[in-house]
């Protein structure tokens, strides 16, 4: 048996070499769990994760750990073993993760969490929920491509029929049909009907190949600006629109500025619509600190800056000045509350 | 005498050599042991050479090692993931190895826990009044036979019209993802006020009970775990130990010998998928009424996928089988434990367990790397 002597004396030598490395204990530690579609999906994980990071930066005593969820069976057990982790706080990362963030909470009352894309009716004491109008942004992006567009028809496509992802879908299509009245014109809104909540979805955060084929689909029946919202799958998309030009196709990005986030393919994006978890986050994370967290709700709206719109990027010098007048005009009106964002 | 009856002599010699094969003796040791253990020695070393080939320093290596080995074994809440992770694999690599000694190379245990699972869950909500005793136990059974007549869709096809089990399961897991996609969104399933596909939960009288949660509520190992242990139990008897083994292992080795000697071919292949298809859908049903409370798209986690890889690393044997799902299990709690601590991706750990597959399908591979690891060809088995 001389494997087994020279295997003792490898795991030996393992040991020795470990011995060395300890973890370094920090003052406060942020932990973070994503949801389907990875840490570095150049959309929403990879915003809230920012959220994080931009706390780090600001302050040495932060550290920031996170848990990528490979499927939703992960959630709970991601959940867990952070709870063992020490962590300070617990930012989950999404909506279908409500269920375990809840589960988690109660049966963890002095641990505290806050939860991205949930809100909580009644609201639970170490639960701070970030929720956002981004159907305010979308409509502004809605209105952007319908003035845009050339074949009169724009689409959308969304991951899973969720509040969430549907919120970007709503107010595309209603910022479509506002220029539509304000303008006399027809553009169509192909994949979402708001009112029968059914249209166009990918059942994934992360197929890019579904982004691709989905994308297609609607270039085909003639929609020449896209919007989806579904993480990474908009990647696809984008692909697929830098294959075939811009003048073929248009990307509306999400949650990010993709232009950022997705460089090799700036070129396509006409905007995105900013959602910005990484602001609430690390607002979250400031409010633990200093001990002012308590559960509720932050709520992040055109008005403070929690949903926007992002620069124009390539498309700057082709988006008339006009156009750009009346979206700030809109952007107005919904802040100030004399248009609103549906029927 | 041997021009008398020729042909079932001829046929009680190929028994013989059949189970002179299908029993193991002490040669197989090494094959049976030895080589799972270092190919999963070898896949850990190489992982840590591919974390140093993406630019992962040494102090990281080592911690993310220990994170693996902290997070799989080293605490209570560690052992309790572990086995809770396992218990699906376990489960569902039981039905797959089964059908590998019957001769099936069955890929549908994926589409089958989805079904079982969903199966599970829907009587669980609607069957709510009844005593847990009664309760649970026909919220597992209906998970099973939803599993095992999904995998005899595939059996039926084989027995009948000769269509080939790899073609038809994949095919029948690709059907199974739709088919939960839209039931999910039946009114009859689909949870109120939710207009994505997630089904009504399962009620408490028919959930696995923890078992731990006494000494800390988020220990979540069930009772799912002695559903597990007497699985193990029951298809070892099954297969060495009964009648309709001995055939399912027959008709694996030789399927005209077994079939020479009176068993009905057609008869072995249904239930033997049947029987796979049953352990399958027990493992989605543990895994719906233990661990995740509700069905919604794609809640196998590869559970399925997973489950081929242990059944090959445990060799097809129920008590390898387990062992192969507990490491498999370790694999995942410990995996998660290793981004926590070292930063380091999920997916490195899908990486380790290719490479164990890889090792444990090159046995050759294994002796190249490992010459002093095994005795010498040719010599006698005792002498080591």
């Amino acid at each position: 048996m001389t494997f087994l002597n020279k295997m003792t004396t490898r795991t030996g030598l393992a040991a020795a070499l470990l011995a060395g490395t300890v973890m370094t204990a920090s003052a406060f530690t942020a932990c973070q769990v994503t949801d389907t579609g990875g840490i570095d999906d150049a959309g929403f994980n990879q915003t809230a994760w920012k959220g994080v990071q931009d706390a780090m930066a600001a302050d040495d005593s932060v550290e920031g750990r996170f848990l990528e969820s490979q499927a939703e069976t992960d959630y709970e057990a991601n959940l867990n073993s952070l709870i063992e982790g020490g962590c300070d706080i617990i930012v989950t990362v999404g909506f279908l993760m409500g269920d375990a963030t809840k589960a988690a909470a109660e049966a963890n009352p002095d641990q505290k969490f806050s939860i991205v894309d949930f809100a909580y009716d009644p609201t639970i004491d170490n639960v701070l929920g970030q929720v956002y109008a981004t159907e305010q942004g979308a409509f502004l992006a809605g209105y952007l491509a319908a003035g845009m567009s050339e074949t009169g028809v724009v689409g959308t496509f969304g991951g899973i029929n969720i509040p969430p992802v549907t919120a970007f879908m709503d107010g595309f299509y209603y910022g479509v049909n506002y220029y539509n009245e304000q303008k006399g014109t027809d553009v169509s809104v192909l994949g979402w009907n708001p009112e029968s909540k059914e249209g166009l979805f990918t059942g994934n955060f992360d197929s890019l190949d579904d982004g691709r084929a989905f994308a297609e689909n609607l270039s085909q029946e003639g929609a020449d600006i896209i919007m989806p919202v579904a993480g990474p799958v908009g990647l696809g998309s984008a692909q697929l629109a830098d294959e075939m030009g811009t003048d073929q196709l248009k990307i509306i990005g999400v949650d990010a500025d993709q232009t950022q986030t997705d460089p090799e393919k700036a070129d396509v994006y006409l905007t995105s619509v900013l959602k910005r978890m990484d602001s609430t986050v690390t607002q979250v994370i400031n409010m633990a600190q200093d001990g002012s967290f308590e559960g509720g709700l932050i709520v992040g709206t055109l008005e403070n800056e929690g949903v926007g719109l992002a620069p124009y990027g390539a498309f700057e010098d082709t988006v008339p000045d006009e156009l750009k007048a009346e979206i700030e005009a809109v952007k107005a009106g919904i802040i100030d509350g004399s248009i609103t964002v549906g029927m | 005498m041997s021009d008398k009856r020729p042909d079932l002599k001829d046929v009680n010699e190929r028994m013989r050599g059949l189970m002179a094969r299908t029993t193991h003796g002490r040669d197989d040791f090494e094959d049976l042991v030895i080589v799972p253990l270092f190919a999963v020695v070898v896949a850990l070393v190489f992982g840590a050479l591919i974390m140093l080939a993406t630019a992962v320093d040494l102090p990281t290596i080592g911690r993310s090692f220990v994170a693996l080995a902290v997070g799989s074994v080293g605490s209570l809440s560690a052992w309790s993931e572990t086995l809770t992770a396992s218990i699906p694999l376990v489960l569902a690599g039981l039905g797959l190895g089964l059908g590998f000694r019957a001769g099936l190379f069955n890929i549908g245990a994926e589409g089958q826990l989805l079904m079982g699972g969903l199966a599970a869950v829907v009587a669980g909500f609607t069957l709510s009044g009844l005593p847990w005793i009664i309760h649970l136990p026909v919220t597992l059974l209906i998970g099973a036979l939803v599993g095992a007549l999904y995998a005899a869709i595939a059996g039926f096809l084989k027995a009948t019209t000769g269509a080939h089990e790899v073609i038809s399961t994949i095919m029948l897991n690709l059907i199974s993802y739709r088919l939960l996609d839209w039931l999910l969104r039946q009114p009859f399933i689909q949870r109120e006020g939710r207009s994505d596909p997630i089904s009504k939960d399962v009620p408490p009288s028919a959930e696995l009970p923890r078992i731990l949660d006494f000494i800390d509520v988020n220990l979540r190992l069930h009772a799912g775990i002695f559903v597990m242990l007497a699985a193990v139990a029951l298809v070892y008897w099954m297969l060495f130990r009964s009648k309709i083994g001995f055939a399912f292992r027959a008709s694996g080795e030789n399927p005209s010998a077994a079939n020479y000697a009176g068993m009905n071919a057609a008869f072995v292949i249904v239930l033997a998928m049947g029987t796979a298809g049953a352990l399958a859908g027990l493992a989605g049903a543990t895994q719906v009424t233990g661990v995740l409370g509700r069905a919604s798209p794609g809640f196998s986690a590869g559970i399925g996928f997973d489950a081929i890889a242990v059944a090959l690393l445990g060799r097809s044997h129920p008590i390898g089988i387990l062992f192969a799902g507990i490491l498999f299990g370790a694999l995942e709690a410990g995996g998660r434990q290793m981004q926590v601590d070292a930063g380091v991706s999920i997916d490195l750990i899908g990486i380790i367990q290719a490479l164990i597959i890889i090792f444990i399908a090159a046995p050759l591979l294994v002796r190249a790397i490992f010459p002093w690891g095994f005795r010498k060809r040719g010599k006698k088995a005792g002498e080591a």
